[in-house]
C-alpha cells in the first residue's frame, strides 16, 4: 500500500511515573489508505487510544512521544509543535472520541462549538462558519440542522451527539479521521447507523478511519484492515476478513473465540484467562505469554514479526496455522463497500 | 423564565419575614434601652413616660407588629441616639461601603480569575505554585493586621498615601462618592486592597480548582482536537465552565463585604456601615441595630436572587430543571 495517507512508524510513547517509563505505545506501526477503515482492537490498557492521542500530539505531561514517527502525508506529526501541529488538528486529521456525552461542552450552544471549529482554521465570517456547520451536520444525517445549531448538547440524544461529533470532525475535509470507541456507549441499533454513515463518508469523501475499538463485531463488519494491540504492541496485522476467518496469533483467536455471537448457546463462553498485564511490570518476552495456550520456552525472548501472504503479521514464535478459509460469522453482517 | 421568578421571589419574601421576627427577638432579649438611654438618677415618672413614648409597654408580638407596618410604610424608627430617622442614618453610610465594597470586589475579581486560571491551567509551574501560596496567605493572614503593615509601609513609611479617612466626595446619582476623583482613589485604594485580600485567595483557589478541573475534560480535549488555539479553549471552554461556583462566591462575598466591612472600616477609619452598626451596639440604640439587620437580610436575598438569575444564563441545565 503505497499511497498510505497515513503512516505510523515505530511509535513510542511513554508515561513516566515513580516505577519508570511505563510503555503505553512500544513500537507500533501501521498505515492507512485514502478511503480506507482501519480497525485498531485490543483490550483496555492494550494502548489503542493512547496511539489515537499520539497521532494528534495530544500527549500530556507526565507522558511523552518517546520514539518513531506519525508521518501523514509524508509530513512527520512528531516532529511539529505548538501553532504547526494546531494548524494540522481538526484541518488535516481529525478525532472523534468515545462517550457523547462528554465531549460536547455542555454550556455551550452546538452552533457556538462548531463555529469555532470552523474559524480555528478558517478566517471566515461567523455566518459563513454557521452555514459550513449546517451543512456538515446534514451530511451526518442530523434531520433538521439549522435548528440543531441553536440547541445545546443535553437537548440531543447520544447517537446524535456523535453524529454532532463526526460532523465536526468533517468540517475541514481532513486527510485522517481518528475514531477512539466512538459507538461503544450507543446502543446497537444507532451503532448499526453510524457504522454505516462512516463507511459511506469514507468510500464518498476519500477520508481515512482509523477505528479504535474493543469490539470485534464492530470492526469485522466496518474495516478494511485490522491491528490488533497487545500491551503496547501489533501482535497481529492484515485484511480484516482474513485475520478474523483465519487469525495467525492466539491471542487475536482468543478474542474472536469469546465473541459471544460465535458461540454455540447453552455452553460455557471461551474467554483469554488472565487479564492485561501491568505496564510497570510485563513479562520478558512476549507479553501475552503467561495467557496464552500455545506458549513455549521460546516465548520467554521477543518474539519475532512473522510476515505472511497478503502482507499479514504476526508478533509470535509459534503462530497458528492458518485454516480453510471460510467467512466467518461475523463478517455476514456487513458494512464494508463492495469493491 | 417568570414562573422561575415569582417563585424565587416569594422564597426571598419568606426568608425576610423569618429574619425580621428573629433579629426582633433577639435584639428584644438583649436588654431595655431606656436604661441605657436615660440618667439612672431620674425619677420613676419620666421612665415611664419614655417607655410609654416608645411602645415598650406593649405585648412583643404588638410591639413586631407596630414595628413591621411602619417598616412597610418605609418608616424604621428613629435612632435613641442620634435623634433622626434611621434610614436617613443608614443611607448617610451607605455610598461610603458601597464604593469601599465594590472596588474591593473589583480587585478581588479582576485579579483573582487571571490569577487563578492561570495557577489552574500550569499547576506544575513555578508561578502556579507562587500564586497558590499567595492565596493561602491571603486568606488566612487576619485582615486588622495585614491593615495595619498598609498603613505602616504605604502611609508611614513611604508616605505615598493617606492612612486613613474617606477623602473629598463628589455628589453623584444621589451619592456622595469619593471614587469619581483621583484624590478620592488615593484614600480608597488601602482600604479596599486590604478588603480584597480574602476575597482574592478565595477566588483564585476557586478559580484554579475548577480550571484544573475542566481542562482535563473530553470537551476540552475534543476541543483541542479540533485545533482550537489554547487561548480560545481558555476563553470559550473553561471560562463558561467554571464561572456558576464564581459567580455564587462572587454574591456571597459582595453581601458579606457590603454588611460586615467592619474591621477595615475601623482599621482605616473609613466612615461606612460597619462603623454605624458596632457604635449602635455599644449603645443599644434597638432601631438602628434591627434596621440594620433587615437590611443586610434583604440585601443578601437580593443578591442572591440575582445569582440564581444569573446561573439559568450560564448554564442551559439549570433553565431546563427550573422550568420542570
Amino acid at each position: 500500500m503505497s499511497d498510505a495517507v497515513l503512516r505510523v512508524k515505530d511509535l513510542q510513547t511513554q508515561f513516566q511515573s515513580r516505577a519508570g517509563a511505563l510503555k503505553a505505545v512500544n513500537g507500533v506501526s501501521f498505515e492507512v489508505g485514502r478511503g480506507r477503515i482501519l480497525g485498531l482492537v485490543g483490550e483496555s490498557g492494550s494502548g489503542k487510544s493512547v496511539t489515537g492521542y499520539s497521532i494528534l500530539g495530544l500527549i500530556e505531561p507526565p507522558g511523552r512521544i518517546a520514539g518513531g514517527e506519525v508521518l501523514l502525508n509524508g509530513k512527520d506529526l512528531t516532529r511539529l509543535k505548538g501553532e504547526a501541529i494546531r494548524q494540522v488538528r481538526g484541518a488535516q486529521i481529525a478525532m472523534v472520541f468515545q462517550d457523547p456525552m462528554m465531549t460536547l461542552n455542555p454550556v455551550l450552544k452546538i452552533g457556538t462549538q462548531m463555529i469555532a471549529a470552523v474559524r480555528a482554521h478558517d478566517r471566515v465570517s461567523r455566518k459563513a462558519a454557521r452555514a459550513r456547520a449546517r451543512d456538515a451536520l446534514a451530511k451526518v444525517g442530523i434531520p433538521s440542522p439549522e435548528e440543531r445549531l441553536d440547541a445545546y448538547p443535553h437537548q440531543l440524544s447520544g447517537g446524535m451527539r456523535q453524529r454532532v461529533a463526526i460532523a465536526i470532525a468533517l468540517l475541514h475535509s481532513p486527510a485522517v479521521i481518528i475514531a477512539d470507541e466512538p459507538t461503544t456507549a450507543l446502543d446497537v441499533s444507532i451503532q448499526g447507523q453510524i457504522l454505516a454513515e462512516v463507511r459511506r463518508l469514507a468510500d464518498e469523501t476519500g477520508t481515512a478511519f482509523v477505528w479504535i475499538t474493543h469490539d470485534l463485531a464492530v470492526v469485522s463488519s466496518l474495516a478494511d484492515d485490522i491491528c490488533v494491540m497487545y500491551a503496547g504492541k501489533v501482535v497481529e496485522s492484515g485484511p480484516a476478513a482474513e485475520v478474523i476467518a483465519s487469525p495467525r496469533h492466539p491471542y487475536t483467536a482468543g478474542l474472536l473465540a469469546s465473541v459471544p455471537a460465535e458461540h454455540e448457546p447453552g455452553t460455557k463462553l471461551p474467554q483469554v484467562p488472565g487479564s492485561t498485564p501491568a505496564l510497570a511490570n510485563l513479562p520478558p518476552g512476549c507479553a501475552f505469554a503467561p495467557r496464552c495456550a500455545k506458549a513455549g520456552p521460546a516465548c520467554t525472548t521477543t518474539p519475532p514479526v512473522q510476515t505472511f501472504e497478503d502482507g499479514r503479521t504476526a508478533l509470535c514464535h509459534y503462530p497458528i496455522e492458518p485454516v480453510s478459509c471460510q467467512p466467518h460469522s461475523l463478517t455476514s453482517n456487513t458494512y464494508r463497500s463492495a469493491s | 423564565m417568570i414562573g422561575f421568578l415569582i417563585q424565587r421571589v416569594l422564597q426571598a419574601l419568606m426568608v425576610v419575614i423569618a429574619m425580621s421576627i428573629i433579629v426582633f427577638l433577639g435584639v428584644y432579649a438583649i436588654g431595655n434601652p431606656i436604661d441605657v438611654m436615660i440618667d439612672p438618677a431620674s425619677d420613676q415618672a419620666l421612665r415611664e413616660a419614655l417607655i410609654r413614648r416608645y411602645g415598650l409597654d406593649l405585648p412583643l408580638y404588638e410591639q413586631y407588629f407596630v414595628f413591621m407596618s411602619n417598616m412597610l410604610h418605609g418608616d424604621l424608627g428613629e435612632s435613641f441616639i442620634y435623634r433622626l430617622p434611621v434610614l436617613n442614618l443608614i443611607w448617610s453610610r451607605f455610598p461610603a461601603t458601597l464604593e469601599l465594597a465594590l472596588t474591593a470586589m473589583l480587585i478581588a475579581t479582576c485579579l483573582g480569575i487571571p490569577l487563578g486560571l492561570w495557577a489552574g491551567y500550569k499547576p506544575e509551574s513555578l508561578s502556579a505554585k507562587a500564586i497558590m501560596a499567595f492565596s493561602v496567605l491571603g486568606f488566612s493572614v487576619p485582615s486588622f493586621w495585614v491593615g495595619l503593615l498598609l498603613i505602616m509601609a504605604f502611609a508611614v513609611e513611604l508616605g505615598w498615601l493617606p492612612s486613613g479617612g474617606r477623602g473629598p466626595t463628589t455628589h453623584v446619582l444621589g451619592m456622595n462618592l469619593s471614587i469619581t476623583s483621583l484624590e478620592g482613589w488615593s484614600y480608597i485604594i488601602l482600604p479596599a486592597f486590604n478588603l480584597a485580600l480574602f476575597k482574592l485567595g478565595l477566588l483564585i483557589r476557586l478559580t484554579r480548582a475548577g480550571t484544573a478541573e475542566v481542562m482535563s475534560s473530553d470537551y476540552v480535549r475534543f476541543a483541542r482536537a479540533q485545533g482550537l488555539s489554547e487561548s480560545k479553549v481558555v476563553g470559550l471552554h473553561v471560562l463558561k465552565n467554571i464561572s456558576i461556583p464564581i459567580v455564587t462566591v462572587f454574591g456571597l462575598e459582595l453581601g458579606s463585604t457590603l454588611a460586615f466591612a467592619v474591621v477595615t472600616e475601623t482599621v482605616f477609619n473609613w466612615p461606612g456601615m460597619g462603623k454605624l452598626i458596632i457604635d449602635s451596639i455599644t449603645v443599644l440604640d434597638r432601631p438602628v441595630m434591627v434596621a440594620y439587620l433587615i437590611l443586610v437580610v434583604f440585601l443578601f436575598v437580593m443578591i442572591n436572587l440575582v445569582v440564581d438569575l444569573v446561573y439559568g444564563q450560564l448554564d442551559p441545565r439549570i433553565r431546563v430543571k427550573a422550568a420542570s
